[in-house]
C-alpha cells in the first residue's frame, strides 16, 4: 500500500473538517495510506512571510523535517501549506547557507532536514500516483448529470516550478470525468479567490468571490469543486455578504474534490462531512443520488 | 562609507534571496496590472508601483495600499514578460514596511500579520477567536453583524474551534524559534 506522511494543516482541524474527513476516507478506498506528521505546525501561512521569512522557512522545515525522519514524502491537502512547504524545501536545495541556518534551529526539537522529502499536493496523489484509470475502475457511483466549475484558485499551480502549463491546466476536469460528473468551461478557474483579503481587505475580496460565483453560474455549473480550505471557505462562508453586497442571490454550493471522488466511490455522505455546509446542497445530491441503490453502511 | 542607499537598491537588497530579475527590468508593459484581479482597489496599479520603485519614489511606495493588497496569488507573476517576481517584491515591501513601521495606517494587514504570528509562536498552531479582535472591529456595525451571523453559522455546523490547538512538543518548538528570532523580537 502507498504510504504519505500526511500534513492536514490549521483549517483542516475545525473550519474545513468535512476536507479532513473525506480526504482521510477517500484516499484510503483508493489504496493510498495518509500517516498523519505526528506534531505538524502551522505552515506559516502568508502571514508569516509578511514579517519574517527565515521565521516562515523554519516552520516549513519542521514538517518537512518529521516527514523525512518517516521515511515518507509528505502531502497536503492545503494549497497555501503546499506552496509554502514546496517552495521551502526547493530553498533549502538551492541555498546551503538557509538550510544550515534552518537545521540549527531545528536541534532544539531534534530534527533534521536534509532534502530527502518529496512535497505533494492531495490533488497531484489522486491524478498522478493513484491515476484516473484506476480512480475510474474504482466508481461505483459515477456522479452522471451533476454539472461542476474545477477551481483550481491559486497556489496549486502558481509559483510555476518547472514548465508546466499555469495558464490552462486539465487535470481537474479529468479527474471530475473520471467520477462520471460533467466539468464545465470555467473560465475563471485559476483565478484568486482573495484569500486573507476576505479579512483585510474585504471590499476588494467580495468583488473577487463575486465574479467567481457569478462564472461559475454562467458557465452552467451547479456547484463549484475547490482543492483547498481557504477557496471553500471564501466562496462559502462570505456567499451570503456577498449577496447582501451586490443584491444577488447565490446558493452555489462549494464542495471538496474529496467529497465527490468519495460519493462516487460509494462513501456514504456523512462519512465525507458532507451536511457541515453553509450552503446545503441536498437538493443537488438528492437528484444526482436518487438514481441509485441507497447508501451502504 | 555612510553613502545612503537608493529604495531601488534596498529593494533589490530585500530579494537577494528569491529568483527572478530586478525591478529595473521592468518595460511596464502593465501585463501585470490587467492580470492582478484586486488592482481595481489599490491606489497604484502592480505597473505603477514598479515605475515607483524605479523612481525611487519611497515615500509614495510605502505610503500606497498596494503591496498590502496583494493577495499573493502570483498570477502576474507567472506572466511577467521581464520575469521580475512582482509577487516577492509584494512581501519584500510588507515586511520593510513593518520593520519601519511605515505603512498606511488605516491598514488591517499588518496588525493581522502581527497578531497571527504570535498566535503561532505562543501555540505552534492557527486559532481564529484569537483574530478576530484584530479586524472585527474595524467593519463598522453592519459588518460586525455579518460576521457574527456567518460566525454562529459555522458554530453550529462545528466549524469553529473553541479551544486553541497546541501542538506537542511547544517548548523545544519554541527554543527553536528564539534561534531564529531572539524572545522579545516579537513584542
Amino acid at each position: 500500500m502507498k504510504e504519505f506522511a500526511y500534513f492536514p494543516g490549521c483549517s483542516l482541524e475545525k473550519l474545513a473538517t468535512s476536507y479532513n474527513l473525506s480526504a482521510l476516507e477517500s484516499t484510503r478506498k483508493l489504496g493510498v495510506n495518509l500517516k498523519e506528521l505526528e506534531d505538524w505546525n502551522c505552515c506559516g501561512s502568508t502571514t508569516y512571510f509578511h514579517v519574517d521569512e527565515l521565521l516562515a522557512y523554519t516552520l516549513c522545515a519542521r514538517n518537512l523535517a518529521q516527514a523525512e525522519k518517516m521515511g515518507l514524502d509528505l502531502v497536503t491537502p492545503c494549497s497555501a501549506c503546499y506552496k509554502n512547504t514546496y517552495f521551502a524545501a526547493a530553498s533549502f536545495k538551492r541555498d546551503p547557507d538557509l538550510a544550515e541556518h534552518v537545521n540549527f534551529a531545528l536541534e532544539e526539537d531534534n530534527l533534521h532536514f536534509s532534502g530527502n522529502t518529496a512535497v505533494k499536493h492531495l490533488i497531484e496523489v489522486y491524478v498522478k500516483d493513484v491515476g484516473l484509470e484506476e480512480i475510474k475502475s474504482k466508481v461505483t457511483k459515477p456522479l452522471e448529470g451533476l454539472h461542476v466549475a474545477p477551481y483550481y484558485g491559486c497556489q496549486i499551480m502558481r509559483p510555476r516550478k518547472d514548465h508546466e502549463d499555469v495558464e490552462q491546466p486539465r487535470f481537474f476536469e479529468d479527474l471530475l470525468a473520471a467520477i462520471g460528473a460533467t466539468p464545465v468551461d470555467y473560465p475563471l478557474k485559476m483565478r484568486c479567490c482573495g484569500g486573507s483579503l476576505l479579512i483585510t481587505s474585504r471590499k476588494a475580496a467580495f468583488s473577487m468571490v463575486h465574479d467567481l460565483l457569478q462564472c461559475a453560474l454562467d458557465s452552467g455549473a451547479t456547484l463549484i469543486a475547490t482543492a483547498c480550505p481557504m477557496c471553500q471557505v471564501n466562496l462559502e462562508c462570505y456567499q451570503q455578504q456577498v449577496n447582501q453586497e451586490f443584491g444577488t442571490n447565490f446558493s452555489m454550493p462549494i464542495l471538496y474534490f474529496t467529497q465527490l471522488v468519495g460519493l462516487a466511490l460509494g462513501i456514504p455522505a456523512k462519512k465525507l462531512g458532507i451536511g457541515k455546509e453553509l450552503v446545503s446542497l441536498e437538493p443537488e445530491l438528492l437528484r444526482v443520488t436518487k438514481r441509485q441503490p441507497a447508501v451502504e453502511r | 562609507m555612510n553613502e545612503v542607499l537608493s529604495f531601488n537598491k534596498e529593494v533589490a537588497n530585500l530579494l537577494h534571496a528569491a529568483e527572478g530579475s530586478p525591478t529595473s527590468a521592468c518595460i511596464q508593459c502593465g501585463t501585470c496590472s490587467g492580470t492582478c484581479p484586486v488592482a481595481d482597489y489599490m491606489d497604484h496599479t502592480p505597473r505603477q508601483l514598479m515605475a515607483m520603485i524605479n523612481a525611487n519614489m519611497k515615500e509614495d511606495v510605502l505610503a500606497s495600499n498596494t503591496y498590502w493588497f496583494c493577495a499573493s496569488c502570483y498570477h502576474c507573476m507567472v506572466r511577467c514578460p521581464a520575469e521580475i517576481n512582482i509577487t516577492e517584491v509584494m512581501y519584500a515591501l510588507k515586511r520593510y514596511s513593518i520593520w519601519q513601521k511605515k505603512y498606511r495606517e488605516d491598514l488591517i494587514g499588518p496588525v493581522f500579520s502581527e497578531t497571527f504570528v504570535k498566535m503561532i509562536f505562543n501555540g505552534g498552531r492557527s486559532f481564529e477567536p484569537v483574530l478576530a479582535p484584530t479586524y472585527i472591529f474595524g467593519y463598522g456595525l453592519s459588518g460586525f453583524l455579518q460576521e457574527v451571523q456567518t460566525a454562529t453559522g459555522l458554530m453550529i455546523k462545528g466549524r469553529l474551534p473553541l479551544l486553541p490547538a497546541r501542538i506537542k512538543r511547544l517548548d523545544n518548538f519554541k527554543r527553536m524559534i528564539g534561534r531564529i528570532i531572539p524572545i522579545g523580537g516579537l513584542s
